[in-house]
């Protein structure tokens, strides 16, 4: 008798989860990524870099034992608050439009002696790619909460816009594939990652806006370059280069887009 | 030579919120590289947090804790200006201590 009681309450406790758990099922997976991600936010490993790239930035180092503090990133020798939110832009001592890494480059190259191209050809994560890594994040957490907004005063700038626009859109490979086929439009996904649409400004610290990241799941921190890479190797499109002008090109696209977005880099990512 | 950790303590109540992330590869030991070689385990081993130089916590850490660890913890009766030093010592001997004064 007692048992059957007990039952009755197993039963009636068993049928109130399975009318509870729906509405819980309502919280959307993006709800859920985004709690997670605050969850993470308040310990987010990625100001490990920061203050690695910091130290690196006023370290004497490379050839010519010299320190970035003249590297020019754009409002002047040393300066980089600030400088995040107007990458990629046209320096015109180099003559090329630059996104925060490829400028970092040429400053490891010219003030330090290291070899650009070397660096350029090193795998991510290893040697001094390391070292940009860091530097990456230094640079864009002095940029935090301030608002994307590219110059596009120069030829060269509106050039690259029209180029990254044209990447873009640029169906190729064996699938067939481009940007625009994931972050064209609006609500698609891949599994439970809601991707954004690129094509406008999607919002404060949304794509372009939450790069450079720390990824949870490789615990690594990646700058836009890799970032981009892996855009290009899930297309199965052959990696057109760390630093080439093709990812620069598409660095100036969805940062004139994202335009007005407040940046949260460093973030953190699953 | 490991990277120092990032501390932040503050006021809060009668005590003092402690956060620290620390910087540290965490291996457990059972990965393979890419060659098929075991990775060898080697991660922190004994985490020792000291108010004004007195210890207030020791903890034993495994291979179960994330790369890159952050932990978050309470120091009762620590008031603005004490310092907290938190140290760690990791499976190959390792060691690293950094401090911080209370906000």
């Amino acid at each position: 008798m007692s048992c059957g009681l007990a039952w009755r309450a197993v039963l009636a406790f068993g049928l109130g989860a399975a009318f509870a758990l729906p509405v819980l099922g309502q919280k959307s997976t993006a709800d859920g990524i985004n709690q997670y991600r605050a969850l993470l936010a308040d310990g987010n490993p990625a100001e490990l870099w920061e203050a690695k790239g910091e130290a690196l930035w006023k370290q004497k180092r490379g050839p010519n034992n010299a320190s970035l503090e003249a590297c020019d990133l754009g409002k002047g020798p040393g300066v980089a608050k600030g400088a995040f939110v107007e990458l990629p832009r046209f320096f015109a001592d180099t003559g090329k439009v630059q996104d925060l890494e490829s400028r970092l480059l040429s400053c490891l190259q010219t003030l330090q002696g290291f070899d650009a191209a070397a660096i350029a050809a090193t795998p991510f994560g290893r040697g001094e790619q390391l070292t940009l890594e860091a530097l990456v994040a230094f640079v864009a957490a002095e940029s935090r909460g301030l608002r994307f907004k590219l110059p596009q005063g120069h030829a060269e700038e509106r050039k690259m816009l029209e180029v990254g626009r044209r990447l873009f859109f640029f169906r190729a490979g064996p699938y067939d594939f481009s940007c625009a086929s994931c972050h064209g439009e609006d609500g698609k996904r891949i599994r439970l990652q809601d991707l954004p649409n690129l094509t406008k400004n999607p919002g404060d610290g949304i794509g372009f806006a939450a790069w450079p990241a720390y990824r949870v799941s490789s615990g690594e921190l990646w700058g836009m370059q890799r970032r981009l890479n892996d855009c290009f190797r899930q297309q199965r499109f052959p990696y057109p280069g760390y630093a080439s002008e093709v990812t620069v090109a598409l660095g100036v696209y969805m940062g004139v887009k994202s335009e007005g977005a407040a940046s949260i880099a460093p973030s953190i990512k699953r | 030579m490991s990277d120092p950790m990032r501390i932040r303590a503050q006021v809060q109540g009668s005590g003092a919120v402690v956060r620290v992330l620390m910087s540290h590869e965490m291996e457990t030991g059972l990965r393979k590289d890419a060659a098929g070689a075991t990775v060898p385990a080697w991660h922190i081993t004994e985490v020792v947090a000291a108010l004004n130089g007195k210890t207030v916590m020791t903890a034993q850490w495994g291979t179960a804790i994330a790369k890159n660890p952050f932990t978050q913890f309470t120091v009762k009766g620590a008031k603005s200006g004490d310092k907290i030093s938190i140290s760690w010592t990791d499976s190959r001997g390792d060691k690293r201590t950094d401090e911080v004064v209370v906000a």
